[in-house]
């Protein structure tokens, strides 16, 4: 299966290609080059840092491709800020706009006593019957490192808590966001992007 | 909710374990990948790999090392040792390290913090910091001096300063060693943990005095760290990273259990 992942210069991919390697797919890596969007079978957008690399997605018409994808029907999955570019925007950078999949903007943290950014194992609560959350029971943990968070809403797929409720997970038809890193959260991680790759319309 | 982290250390010397968590019924227990993989299995939460050697010679042995570990590895991969340069960071992540961690060179060069940060992200960034209580010093924890080399050299900085300098530039955690403490195994440095965690904002890794379970709670309580390394769990009578959060989870401490 050829899943393409889409290097924006945000981090390292390694981990990414990685586990996807382990459960059998060929991810193959592009940072501009539009064929290999087009000709995906599954597109995952990575990404650690800070949300204006997203930018580049733009500059570069992969955005373009990419929603062109999502209308046949591709499977996508945003891990981390991947996750958060789904959603209109988010305060991190104010002026850049993401992908407006979903409606809710992205926010950090607010302060409350408690340490920014969340890093570390934490559980999900699964919502609904969600896909790409498949045979992953509540209270299994997945691990977390991040400043900026979407709130929960009707796509929300798993919730996770700090520093109260947020999306951990979320999901509508081809289109997923995993704020958490599946690519190191052991077993569970793999069973969910196991979900990904496994995934028909 | 969030648990509080085990994070599995193994010391390494040319491509083999050397000290560290070992486990008797290995067949190989001096393999970083088989005792790395082993230790995720047991339910450690995060594996950390430090090259002793850290010399020229040894980083091509060091970067095979690390790409064999990171190869079936589902947790987060720390490495550190020897790391001087954005360069040789980078080369460390491309075999596979989710983060690097950096002492001397950092206390050096502190922009070198920045610098990796901005290529890989802040979370990929841990600072490690070895010091030791100044009893001269007005505030002998939070003035704890700074010590590069290994713990031979005085580094002229004050542990909550430094931490915090560390944290403004980028830093994305602390791996915090009390030089005290390190190898007692009579308890984790409590006061200088809890100064440290007050002080910054991002995770704090407790490491040096485990001696047995209770100190794991005692530095996770009072001592306020996010994280605690646990090089040689063998030394106080558990037998992996499993029985020692069965027993914090038995003590009230948020741990995550293996599947």
């Amino acid at each position: 299966m050829r899943v393409t992942v889409i290097d924006y210069k945000a981090g390292n991919l390694t981990s990414v290609l990685k586990a996807l390697q382990h459960l059998g797919a060929e991810p193959e890596v592009t940072d501009s080059d539009l064929s290999v969007i087009e000709r995906a079978d599954r597109i995952v957008l990575p990404g650690v840092g800070h949300f204006a690399a997203t930018e580049r997605l733009d500059s570069t018409g992969m955005t373009h491709v990419i929603r062109e994808a999502v209308k046949r029907g591709v499977p996508f999955l945003g891990i981390c800020v991947g996750m958060q570019w789904l959603y209109a925007g988010s305060t991190e950078a104010t002026g850049q706009p993401g992908f407006g999949a979903f409606e809710d903007q992205c926010s950090r943290f607010p302060d409350a006593g408690e340490k920014v950014p969340h890093v570390g194992w934490n559980s999900l609560e699964v919502k609904g019957s969600p896909r790409l959350m498949a045979g992953v029971k509540d209270g299994e943990y997945v691990y977390f490192t991040h400043s900026y968070r979407a709130p929960v809403g009707a796509d929300t797929a798993a919730v996770a808590n700090y520093i109260g409720p947020f999306a951990a997970a979320v999901e509508r038809g081809n289109v997923m966001g995993v704020q958490f890193h599946p690519e190191k959260s052991g077993e569970t991680g793999l069973k969910i992007l196991r979900n990904f790759l496994e995934w028909t319309c | 909710m969030l648990t509080k982290r085990i994070i599995a250390c193994l010391d390494v010397h040319g491509g083999r374990v050397v000290k560290g968590v070992q486990f008797v019924d290995l067949v190989d227990a001096g393999d970083p990948a088989a005792l790395a993989a082993r230790h995720a299995r047991e339910g450690a939460d995060e594996i950390v790999l430090l090259d002793i050697t850290a010399t020229h010679e040894g980083r091509q042995t060091l970067l095979e090392t690390v790409r064999r570990t990171a190869r079936e590895l589902f947790v987060p991969f720390t490495v550190g040792g020897g790391i001087k340069s954005a360069v040789e960071a980078a080369q460390v992540f491309e075999a596979g390290a989710d983060k690097i961690s950096v002492n001397s060179a950092a206390l050096k060069d502190p922009s070198l913090i920045s610098e990796i940060g901005k290529s890989f992200g802040a979370q990929a960034v841990v600072v490690a910091i070895d010091a030791r209580r100044d009893p001269e010093a007005k505030d002998p924890v939070r003035d704890a001096q700074v010590f590069v080399q290994g713990g031979r050299k005085l580094a002229g900085r004050r542990v909550v300063e430094w931490a915090r300098e560390a944290e403004g530039r980028g830093a994305g955690e602390i791996l915090l060693t009390s030089m005290d403490s390190d190898g007692t195994r009579t308890g984790f440095d409590c006061e200088l943990t809890a100064a440290v965690s007050e002080a910054v904002n991002i995770p704090v890794i407790a490491s040096g005095g485990a001696g047995s379970v209770a100190h794991f709670a005692d530095v996770f309580g009072r001592g306020k760290a996010d994280a605690a390394l646990a090089a040689s769990i063998f030394h106080f009578g558990v037998s992996s990273a499993r029985s020692l959060k069965e027993e914090l989870v038995a003590a009230g401490v948020p741990v995550r259990l293996p599947c």
